[in-house]
């Protein structure tokens, strides 16, 4: 079936292709309408009540940070599926792959624009599971397996910390709608809760985000086939844990906690992931690692803080979902058409895919952040904003040159080697790819040189309703430009273009050296993520077998031994045994009767229990149950102890007919766990004992008592008032009593005639 | 009387557990009977115990005239005695045929669903 549809040539992967353009376009074009709105300040905020009774509502707010990312995400989404019904039209798990495809951005749209933070998390693991499956999409390689798999985990381990931080946030704040929550962060930053939840919510965004040291499960989700890497792991999902950082920024920000934690983690992925993205030889590895980096920046912008700081943010967000997508799609199409993605065999192919050149190499420029290009508004902002700190200047701006600097060695590597130079040998002759997969970086490219001469657009659609957000002011004033004197930050652009062409010339030897440095270190994050995932197989193997041991004493035993930590745990912590008894008062007025029905029944059970002779077993059994019958007898209860000795004697019938074909009792091979079991019974029989003294001595509830007794005549015209309550109040009970009776005989008489088999589970063919 | 009966509940309860920990499985059966006799003393106790004056309605009039024994538990326990009853039935002719088929009345050596061969092999 699959392979015959796999023959059938469809035109842009057939319906599920052209459908699943529409969809995102639509939505492109549908919110776009709310632009005016919030370019003007004034977010929109609409919702429907969905459980209302746990206060989860479908809300959603729209602002300047949600718009946002809903614009990239529906735009670069129409883009990407677009490429993919030529990349992977014909594939003939297509439709599959355009499902998970809407389902992560119906689940990456819902997760920037709701409000209510319920609703969030669920649309946050909406995504997770979509790029689970998406990474997986090549599912018969077990390396997709894998990383589809750390990916999984990874993120929705930190997903279950966001859900307990959106709890205690929701308890805190009194609300899970952001729109109330974000308005209280001075309430929430003095809550002696405020640590946990920042704990919990950084767990749940830097995961998500891939921050060092959740880092390592991003590169290996580039085994995802490319508009999936593009898409997901570089302009939208990757950037949820951003986006959720940014949002709180209002709520949990603004600490000294908050400072340190974003910037020293961002920082440090921003260094790392850059050097890193040098070292790689696969450019689609070496478009990951850039993308960690640019995920590190934007962490420690936000972590830094000052409205400065969040204008770069914002700015260079937009900057770096253009370019990246672009470039992403772009070794996309090299990929496809020449059959490789390795930076040493790819040369000279600029003039065999001039389009694709094109797109790629504006996106590289404006990667290098080469003036006019947005990268450029991008790079210079973040310098800007990271010179006017007040603290950690230094480190904030040192990160950002290095990274800049490799940046352009990257753009370099990705772009410049590939598309210059003398055509080499590939494993498929090179030609230019179809239209729908080339207007992609095209077009991206095309808009990173837009907003770089037009840096007020930019501005009045993305950066500046997007800082009123994050920042939460909406006075404050956001002004972007191109360039406009010679300062600091310029000169240091400056400084960034010479050191990032020195490196480029040097930059296959620097990479062999790195390559050397990373081998000799010990600390690998991959190969030690297995290791925790062995270490885990193994304890939940070894708890398995401890607790599933397959001997039912052994279950018999633990189950009891839980029921006596547990009473008595609880008897303990609550000091439930803080009564005087009265010992005298309770034995006086006891008359001859009494003491013997209490010898009878509790010389019985030791009996029962010492005895190696299955007859006198019997009959200690018949003497606890005739002493039973006749407390019943005693204590006014007629009707109970009648049917107490017919069971009585059922049992004991019962039980001597199945003696006839049953052997003898043994025990000999039980003699040394014996103490141990006497040691376990006699416990609980003090447990329950004292249990029981406890109810006793209490005061006892007969509202139900009198109830049926005021009742049983008026109402059902008994005079019997145990009748009465069993075939009238309670004759549902009743019912069921007989039930488990029938169906306990029904099961019986199965068992009975039921199929033979013999002790080695067969079932002998001779017997009838 | 309450404080005697719950010594006494005691005593049946340790020898119950004492049985059921047994690997004999017929052993186990004798435990089940005596906790489900220990559980409805437990009950029924709870309740209160009053002497020569079982839950009765006399002729002529609408209610209880002096006080008469806790009617509650007395239900609960009948209904308690006979599903005992029941699981002790069909506990019984488990036993049996668990004979019939392994030979066996312990525990230990009733390993088809689990054989001890299988499990060596999991463990490597």
């Amino acid at each position: 079936m699959a392979k015959s549809e796999a023959e059938v040539a469809r035109v842009y992967g057939g319906p599920a292709g052209w459908i699943s353009v529409a969809i995102p376009a639509a939505i492109f074009v549908w919110m776009l309408q709310y632009m005016g709105a919030v370019a003007a300040g004034q977010p929109v905020l609409v919702g429907i009540d969905w459980v209302p009774s746990m206060d989860i509502r479908l809300s959603v707010l729209i602002d300047g940070l949600s718009l946002t990312f809903a614009l990239l995400i529906s735009g670069i989404g129409t883009l990407v599926t677009l490429y993919s019904t030529k990349y992977l039209g014909n594939h003939p798990e297509y439709p599959r792959f355009v499902l998970f495809l809407m389902l992560f951005m119906v689940g990456m749209l819902g997760l920037v624009l709701s409000d209510n933070l319920i609703a969030l998390f669920v649309f946050w693991e909406i995504t997770t599971i979509s790029s689970y499956l998406l990474i997986g999409f090549s599912s018969d390689e077990a390396k997709s397996r894998r990383s589809a798999l750390q990916a999984l985990l990874v993120t929705g381990t930190g997903g279950l910390a966001f859900l307990a931080g959106i709890i205690l946030l929701g308890n805190v704040a009194g609300s899970f709608e952001l729109s109330e929550v974000l308005g209280q962060g001075d309430v929430i930053r003095a809550h002696p809760l405020y640590p946990a939840i920042l704990i919990l919510f950084l767990a749940g965004a830097f995961t998500k985000s891939a921050q060092f040291p959740f880092h390592f499960w991003l590169p290996n989700a580039m085994a995802a086939p490319t508009p999936v890497s593009a898409y997901l792991h570089s302009a939208t999902m990757v950037k949820g844990g951003v986006y959720l950082m940014a949002r709180m920024n209002p709520a949990l920000g603004g600490t000294d906690a908050w400072f340190w934690a974003l910037v020293i983690a961002g920082g440090f992925t921003t260094v790392f992931a850059s050097v890193l993205a040098i070292r790689q030889t696969d450019i689609k590895q070496v478009l990951a690692y850039t993308t960690l980096m640019a995920l590190g920046a934007l962490t420690l912008f936000i972590g830094a803080g000052t409205a400065a700081a969040i204008t770069g943010m914002m700015a260079f967000l937009v900057v770096h979902s253009l370019y990246k997508a672009a470039l992403f799609l772009m070794i996309g199409i090299v990929d496809h058409e020449t059959g490789t993605r390795d930076v040493d065999t790819l040369r000279g192919l600029g003039r065999k895919m001039p389009l694709t050149f094109l797109g790629g190499a504006i996106a590289a420029l404006s990667m290098a952040g080469i003036p006019p290009l947005v990268g450029f508004i991008g790079k210079e902002f973040l310098y800007k904003a990271g010179l006017d700190m007040d603290r950690a200047t230094l480190w904030i701006t040192g990160t950002i040159f290095a990274a800049s600097a490799l940046m352009f060695v990257a753009a370099g590597i990705s772009v410049l080697r590939p598309f210059t130079g003398k055509l080499a040998q590939t494993p498929q002759t090179p030609h230019e790819g179809p239209w729908a997969m080339w207007i992609g970086p095209l077009l991206l490219g095309s808009l990173s040189l837009g907003f770089g001469l037009f840096p007020d657009t930019l501005e009045a659609w993305f950066v500046a309703p997007g800082t009123w957000a994050v920042y939460g002011d909406y006075g404050y004033a956001v002004d972007l430009y191109l360039f406009r004197e010679v300062n600091a930050a310029f000169l240091l652009s400056l400084a960034t273009f010479a050191t990032g062409a020195v490196l480029y010339a040097i930059h296959r030897p620097l990479r062999g050296w790195l390559g050397r440095v990373f081998e000799a270190n010990p600390i690998k994050f991959d190969p030690g993520w297995d290791r925790v995932l062995d270490g885990l197989k193994a304890l939940a193997g070894w708890q398995t077998r401890l607790l599933q041991s397959g001997v039912l004493q052994r279950y018999i035993f633990t189950v009891f031994l839980t029921l006596a930590v547990g009473i008595g745990a609880t008897i303990w912590a609550k000091d439930a045994m803080d009564f005087r008894i009265d010992w005298v008062g309770s034995v006086e007025g006891l008359q001859f009767k009494h003491w013997a029905v209490v010898v009878f029944v509790t010389a019985g059970a030791i009996l029962t229990a010492i005895t190696t002779s299955r007859m006198t077993a019997i009959a200690a059994l018949g003497v606890v149950g005739i002493g039973v019958a006749l407390i019943f007898i005693i204590f006014s209860a007629p009707d109970v102890a009648i049917t107490q000795l017919l069971v009585e004697v059922l049992v004991v019938v019962l039980v001597a007919v199945a003696m006839l074909k049953l052997p003898q009792l043994g025990l000999a091979r039980d003699r040394k766990r014996r103490p141990v079991h006497a040691a376990l019974a006699g416990t609980i029989g003090v447990l329950v004992t004292m249990v029981m003294i406890g109810v006793v001595q209490g005061n006892i509830d007969r509202r139900l008592t009198d109830f049926f007794e005021v009742a049983s005549w008026p109402e059902a015209y008994g005079r019997n008032i145990v009748n009465v309550i069993l075939v009238d109040f309670r004759a549902i009970d009743t019912f069921g009593e007989i039930a488990v009776v029938v169906i306990a005989a029904l099961a019986a008489y199965a068992l009975l005639r039921g199929t033979r088999y013999d002790r080695n589970g067969d079932k002998p063919e001779d017997r009838t | 009387m309450e404080l005697l009966i719950a010594i006494m509940v005691g005593v049946l309860v340790a020898a119950s557990v004492y049985l059921m920990l047994a690997r004999n499985v017929l052993r186990f059966l004798f435990g089940l009977i005596l906790i489900s006799n220990a559980a409805n003393l437990v009950i029924f106790a709870s309740g209160r115990l009053t002497p020569q004056s079982p839950p009765l309605i006399p002729e002529g009039a609408d209610a209880p005239v002096e006080l008469v024994a806790n009617a509650l538990p007395q239900a609960l326990v009948l209904t308690a005695i006979v599903i005992g009853f029941g699981l002790f039935a069909f506990a019984l002719t488990l036993v049996y045929r668990t004979y019939q088929n392994l030979g066996t009345l312990n525990s230990d050596e009733m390993r088809l669903a689990e054989p001890v061969e299988a499990k060596a092999e999991a463990r490597k």
